[in-house]
């Protein structure tokens, strides 16, 4: 059984809001169904406004999709009771973009990890702050980061703060929305890194989302492509994605910017001249 | 308007930033000196947490002064903007320099429509109507390859994908055709294909209008599309700055090489991608 399934879930918004009733049939996802297995990892790859977020928000428990159903371990998880919801909840978890706004600025990074396991786990004192000094030394950071607050962190720090809470409490699979997007390559480097150590440690899975083609093709074993609602590719294998003849991946690739100056498409009208 | 044929539209001199806190005074950025001549690119590259931010927000007298310090020159068109009050300020943002923030969802209000945002930024620095305020809005839109505008501008914040909102942003900055504009990471939200025509819409603006931009970023990619010059900044400080091409081909700096490095360790294997 797959950790996670995907069944023909079709989606629009705006049925509860008067604002875009006219939008109503509009969908936002059209018959989407993929899996996850546990122990890997699906990239899902799409231009901005393609769906990929929504997908993950259904996921997540955190938009009920108008049609089809989200299987974790099996378990309906818009339906289930009560006490198999608060087991998913606990294997399901997030790590969204932006860094900062994820988290409470009056929080220390001690009580932003301690909160899950608050909930979760009835842990001492001790033990509780030995599990949050281990998480820390996990995501490269030590116990002199304990105390300190969210400004305090760099972007890349609160990150992998934000991981150390997620995988507090050993989840089965973890939702990332385009979680390294924003980071310099030195420490999206290191992010993805440290997700493959987790993945191979605890046989995290992982549902990454992301419109950077780089990240998606180092962390994914399996990648989709998503495109105005519609999962217009789905591969078991990433590397296909190099091969596939699609005119949307054929475009994607077309358009990753070259690392050097020599290579430019965009500001080709008139000539560089060298300034002092 | 006065200084408006001066060369340098932007000169920073012998900044510096403090802040104070419990702990006592820290240096978050210093000794920046930075020249942006009409329809230039100056880029500024530099791992997450060295100052970047701190540098854009410290020219738009955005810190808090109450917690902040901010030593040294900053002229734009001629004029001082360092200690300038914030109503003194609010009429030069937005007008003379533009600023594309890091983080899209803190540009915008939540309770307010995409459109009232926007127009009202229009309106409050030009002498437009309601009406025509609204069909500058639209056409910016369409620059940044928005679908659908008229209906986006009914929309809340909230309703947009995070690259949406990137686009818009980018839209307000630049269809007041600015002396100068701040593009802090403006496209790290976006996929590759949206990615280039929000850059070839910059391109355009600075090459229209003259309009000479900080790009602010950690993709070498847009940096090397786009920048005439750059700025490595590590620590605070900017450690080294070159031409474009010189710095790519030959970087003197050790952290320059670092970064230029980093580079490649994400495609390493990833012999399928052809930069070219
Ligand atoms: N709460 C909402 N109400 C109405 N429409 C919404 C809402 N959230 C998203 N949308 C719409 O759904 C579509 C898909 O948005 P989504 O956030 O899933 O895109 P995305 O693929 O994550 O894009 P990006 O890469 O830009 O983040 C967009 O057209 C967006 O305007
Ligand atoms: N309001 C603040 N108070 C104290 N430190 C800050 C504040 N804002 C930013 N910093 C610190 O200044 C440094 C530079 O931050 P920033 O300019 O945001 O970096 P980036 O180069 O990623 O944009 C970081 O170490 C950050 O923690
Ligand atoms: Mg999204
Ligand atoms: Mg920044």
């Amino acid at each position: 059984m797959s950790l996670l399934q995907v069944k023909e879930v079709t989606h629009s918004y705006g049925s509860r809001s008067i604002f875009n009733w006219k939008d109503r049939s509009k969908k936002v996802l059209s018959d989407i169904s993929l899996s996850i297995e546990e122990g890997t990892c699906l990239g899902l790859l799409g231009k901005s406004g393609a769906g990929k977020s929504t997908l993950g928000k259904v996921i997540l428990g955190l938009e009920r999709p108008q049609n089809g159903q989200i299987l974790f371990q099996g378990h309906d998880i818009y339906t289930a009771d009560n006490h198999i919801r608060k087991k998913i909840r606990r294997n399901l978890q997030v790590v969204f973009q932006d860094s900062y706004s994820s988290v409470n600025p009056r929080m220390t990074a001690e009580r932003i990890i301690a909160e899950p396991l608050e909930n979760y786990e009835k842990l001492t004192v001790a033990e509780q702050k030995r599990t949050i000094v281990e998480l820390l030394e996990r995501v490269g950071l030590s116990e002199v980061d304990l105390k300190k607050y969210p400004h305090q962190f760099s972007g890349g720090q609160l990150q992998r703060i934000n991981i150390a809470r997620a995988i507090s409490l050993k989840p089965k699979l973890i939702v990332l929305d385009e979680s390294v997007s924003s980071l310099d390559m030195v420490n999206q480097t290191l992010i993805l890194e440290l997700l493959r150590e987790l993945k191979e440690d605890f046989g995290l899975s992982y549902f990454f989302i992301t419109h950077d083609i780089k990240s998606a093709y180092t962390i994914s074993d399996t990648l989709g492509v998503l495109e105005k609602g519609e999962l217009v590719e789905l591969y078991g294998s990433k590397n296909q994605f190099f091969t596939s003849e699609h005119p949307v991946v054929k475009e994607m690739r077309g358009s990753i910017l070259a690392e050097h100056p020599r290579y430019r498409s965009v500001r080709t009208r008139e000539k560089h001249t060298k300034s002092i | 308007m006065l200084g408006t044929e001066h060369p340098n539209v932007l000169q920073v001199s012998d900044l510096h930033v403090h802040v104070k806190s419990n702990n006592g005074i820290n240096t978050l950025v210093q000794d920046i000196n930075i020249t942006l001549k009409r329809g230039k690119i100056l880029g500024l590259v530099g791992e997450s947490g060295c100052g970047k931010t701190v540098t854009s927000m410290s020219i738009l007298q955005l810190l808090d002064r109450k917690t902040k310090t901010i030593e040294g020159s900053i002229v734009v068109k001629g004029r001082e903007l360092n200690g300038l009050d914030d109503k003194e300020m609010r009429k030069i943002r937005g007008k003379d320099i533009a600023f594309i923030m890091q983080n899209p969802m803190n540009a915008f209000t939540p309770v307010f429509t995409i459109g009232h945002q926007f127009i009202e930024t229009i309106r409050s620095h030009t002498q437009w109507n309601k009406k025509q305020a609204t069909e500058i809005a639209i056409e910016a839109m369409h620059h940044v390859n928005l679908p659908n505008p008229v209906k986006l501008l009914k929309y809340y914040p909230f309703q947009l994908s995070g690259g949406m909102l990137q686009r818009v942003m980018i839209a307000i900055a630049a269809c007041l055709h600015p002396a100068v504009i701040i593009a802090d990471e403006p496209t790290t939200a976006l996929d590759v294909n949206n990615q280039k025509i929000v850059l070839r819409h910059l391109d355009k603006i600075r090459s229209e209008y003259g309009s000479a931009i900080l790009l602010i970023s950690h993709d070498l990619g847009v940096i090397s599309e786009m920048a005439d010059e750059v700025a490595v900044m590590q620590n605070g400080k900017i450690v080294e700055k070159a031409d474009v091409f010189q710095l790519f081909d030959e970087p003197q700096h050790e952290y320059t090489k670092k970064l230029l490095n980093a580079r490649s360790i994400l495609h390493l294997d990833e012999p399928i991608i052809h930069f070219a």
